[in-house]
């Protein structure tokens, strides 16, 4: 055990850094961004032959502050071996799913060629049963009949440094996007494994750099962005003037309003990244429009949530509870959620169970409501309407973010998560196309950045893991003259943004859903 | 030799039957402390047991997976189910009366090539695709030998040794009724029966879990449904909304 020569000499302290190095730095330097290239784009998606140890992306490890501020151990434990496996036997016993995955996958192969990662680095680690095994070979070793009699032969390993270092590479080569799941024989979900292996690894004090300063962020700050409430107020502000500079009108963006009708809970990124911004300007022109009172919360100016990425509840919880404290706050009759994956994902499947009931909202809508159901609803009630020919110099295709296609829904029909979002897009623009079947809706592919992987020092990573949907993207470029990729999660857009240039694709190409909303609809007097 | 086997019988029947037993009730008993299922899932509880039999009879998202795997894992298991249906004579007396058994009788002797040809067409798949290649272990290959060694030694019997189908019912109902009677004791059965014992012993500790675990899978079995109906579970209702701190760090940092 590598922990045991650690005890055992003087040099404990360096030894024991020393470990956590060999954990978290990748064999080689990570590449500058000026030296990741990406592949030539064919239109075509193709499963590789499987490469053995050929990516081995680390994101930085996370400061041992950050760590601390949310109550993990600032350093890797030094007997973190224990410490790992009874956080592990604490998780089997908490996550239903963990506990029957680890014991029904019969190797059938079917989800090996279902990663986008896998795609993309060829490693075959990367496949999903590949990337579970790492976290199985553990759980034999130590929970099972069969491993511990059988060891190797059936697949059991100690859990020593080499491994955890595995571990914290390729569990954090995993977006969480579930797209494995929809194929496998029994829905196996690699996100929840790899959530719980991110969920130990913060537990022995191995902790990813991105998600945790994020999640600190939040609670120090308020947002991902960590934007403080006085400068939120003037971005506001500014972008008010902006809109009234466009429209000649006076559009509101209003901040902390008690007693409103809605309260908007939007990832902090569209407030000011691009292309994130436009669709702002698309839900402050429809409440608008529709005459609706609404507001901002300083307290809730986040909806995205990291708290999922690192799999651990009380993160998550605490997180989201900012939410319920705005309601609390301002009171509001309604709550609605705006264009970001993992943020419905958690609103939709998880809001009421972790910091719900919603007693005081509205019972007529739901609760909460996402953006795109709100804005067609009152489309189709005739509150809005759209010109759809200020959108001709677009041929739009959307993409189906994965934690909404796979983990969310809406509306109150089955597919309502794809069906919303279209209808809203084709009653704004005119030239609509899909991209290839197996590429869009419950089988989308990620776009490489999410599940806590959208930082720079995986950057590599996430162009290799945008692979498919560039692939799929580009076919209908060249078929049907595609120039625009409706989004409905800002990590979607800050990932396409930054990985659209290697492939050769203009940055305009991505955008928001609102945004094709903000163009088509036809502000002034309404009959 | 039939004391041997009877008593080997009974340690099968009951490794596998408790620890069958004690493997479901555990992931009956652990909660489910999110909302997570896949799409496409039910909007409505009725809608559960309907994806559920798409999953299990016909192997649904397999066959949007993969069609050639899915025609090997359906040739085996349907073998499989039809091998074990065809047993149940050995277990039950006047069997023959059940209606509609007659029609299956029909097709029955090739249960156990249909079987095999399966299990072979899986094994060849861990040899000749790369990705399955890559993720099998031994344990893997062994399990699929075991099932071979089971569906070829049971054709053997039935049909070229021609082993006395009357003397294995009444030792099976022998075990059954607890009244043990004379093991028949032909070389080919001895092989059969023990590997049939190796496999029931193995059951419970192994991937072939995924028959039952299957019904317990949360991204399969779960309504869609978070914002009609709220989820509670007992250790996340418990859970303070503030931050869990968790063990100190060690004294040693
Ligand atoms: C509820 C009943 C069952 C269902 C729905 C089911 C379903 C499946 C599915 C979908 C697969 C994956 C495809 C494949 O690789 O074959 C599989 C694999 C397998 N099943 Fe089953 N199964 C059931 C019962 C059983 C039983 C009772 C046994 C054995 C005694 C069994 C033995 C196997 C084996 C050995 C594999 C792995 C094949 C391989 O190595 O590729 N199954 N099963
Ligand atoms: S599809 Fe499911 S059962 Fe098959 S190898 Fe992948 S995770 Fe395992
Ligand atoms: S959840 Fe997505 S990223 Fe993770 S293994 Fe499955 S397909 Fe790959």
């Amino acid at each position: 055990m590598a922990n045991t020569e650690a005890t055992a000499t003087e040099t404990e302290e360096e030894k024991v850094l020393t470990d956590l190095e060999k954990v978290g730095e990748p064999r080689a330097p990570r590449k500058k961004p000026n030296e990741i290239n990406a592949e030539e784009l064919t239109g075509q998606i193709e499963t590789p032959k499987v490469q053995r140890d050929v990516a081995d992306h680390k994101p930085y490890l996370c400061k041992p502050k950050s760590m601390e501020k949310l109550g993990f151990p600032s350093e890797l434990r030094s007997d973190w071996h224990d410490a790992a496996i009874a956080k592990m036997g604490d998780l089997l016993k908490k996550y239903k799913a963990l506990q029957v995955y680890m014991d029904i996958c019969v190797k059938c192969g079917s989800c090996t060629d279902k990663c986008h990662y896998f795609i993309g680095t060829q490693d075959g680690n990367n496949m999903p049963v590949a990337r579970a095994e790492l976290f199985r070979k553990v759980y034999r070793k130590y929970f099972t009949t069969e491993g511990k009699i059988l060891g190797k032969l059936a697949g059991a390993e100690r859990f020593d440094l080499d491994l955890l270092g595995e571990w914290y590479s390729y569990f954090h080569q995993c977006s969480q996007c579930r797209r494995c799941s929809v194929f496998c024989p029994y829905g196996i979900d690699t996100a929840e494994i790899s959530m719980a292996a991110r969920e130990i690894m913060d537990h022995i004090g191995v902790g990813q750099k991105y998600t945790n300063d994020i999640i600190v962020k939040v609670h120090e700050v308020g947002n991902n962005l960590g934007m403080n409430p006085k400068a939120l107020a003037a971005t506001l502000e500014s972008t008010e003037e902006d809109l009234e500079e466009e429209t000649g009108q006076k559009i509101r963006l209003p901040l902390d309003v008690e007693g409103a009708d809605v309260l908007m809970v939007t990832p902090s990124a569209d407030f000011f990244a691009s292309p994130h911004v436009e669709s702002l300007l698309g839900y402050a022109k429809v409440m608008h429009q529709a005459g609706i009172n609404w507001t901002f919360s300083s307290t809730a100016s986040e909806a995205g949530n990291f708290g999922i990425f690192i799999g651990n509840y009380g993160q998550m919880q605490k997180v989201a509870s900012r939410v319920q404290k705005a309601i609390e706050e301002l009171r509001p009759k309604r709550l609605v959620v705006g264009e970001c994956g993992h943020a419905w994902r958690i609103a939709y499947s998880f809001w009421n169970t972790i910091i719900g009931p919603f007693g005081s909202l509205d019972p007529n809508y739901p609760r909460p409501q996402h953006i795109c159901e709100f804005t067609l609803d009152l489309y189709n009630r005739g509150a809005i309407k759209f010109d759809k020919s200020a959108n001709d110099d677009r041929v739009v295709t959307m993409h189906d973010s994965c934690n909404v296609a796979r983990g969310a829904r809406m509306g109150d029909q089955r597919g309502g998560q794809f069906t919303i979002p279209r209808e809203l897009i084709k009653a704004s623009c005119n030239r609509y196309v899909d991209m290839d079947q197996d590429t869009i809706m419950e089988k989308t592919f990620c776009c490489g950045g999410g599940g806590g992987l959208l930082t720079d020092d995986l950057l590599e990573l996430r162009v290799q893991g945008a692979l498919p949907r560039m692939q799929a993207l580009h076919k209908v470029r060249e078929t049907h003259g595609v120039n625009f990729m409706a989004c409905i999660c800002a990590i979607d857009k800050a990932q396409f943004t930054k990985v659209m240039p290697k492939y050769g694709i203009p940055l305009s190409v991505c955008g928001g859903v609102h945004q094709l909303v903000a163009s088509a609809i036809e502000l002034g007097a309404k009959e | 030799m039939t004391v041997l086997f009877v008593i080997l019988a009974y340690l099968a029947a009951t490794v596998f039957i408790v620890g069958l037993v004690a493997k479901v009730w555990k992931y009956a008993t652990t909660p489910a402390p999110l909302k997570i299922p896949q799409t496409p899932a039910p909007v409505t509880e009725t809608g559960v047991p309907g994806r559920m039999l798409s999953e299990v009879a016909v192997f649904k998202s397999l066959f949007k997976s993969n069609r050639v795997l899915w025609l090997a894992a359906y040739l085996f298991h349907i073998g499989l189910l039809l091998a074990v249906i065809k047993h149940f004579r050995f277990f039950f007396a006047g069997i023959a009366a059940v209606p509609g058994l007659s029609v299956f009788t029909t097709y029955e002797m090739y249960a156990g090539p249909i079987m095999a040809i399966g299990l072979l067409f899986l094994l060849m798949l861990r040899f000749v695709v790369d990705r399955h290649a890559y993720i099998s272990v031994m344990s893997d290959y062994f399990l699929l030998l075991l099932l071979v060694g089971i569906a070829v030694t049971g054709v053997i019997a039935k049909h070229f040794l021609r082993v006395d189908l009357v003397q294995v019912k009444t030792f099976v109902m022998g075990i059954v009724s607890f009244s043990p009677q004379a093991f028949p004791a032909e070389p080919i059965f001895i092989i059969h029966f023990s590997l049939v014992l190796l496999l029931l012993v193995y059951f419970p500790f192994s991937k072939l879990m995924h028959a039952a675990g299957l019904f317990f899978s949360p991204t399969r079995n779960q309504v869609d449904n978070p914002r009609e109906k709220r989820l509670v579970t007992p250790w996340a209702a418990e859970t303070p909304a503030q931050v869990e701190v968790v063990e100190e760090a060690p004294e040693t940092i």
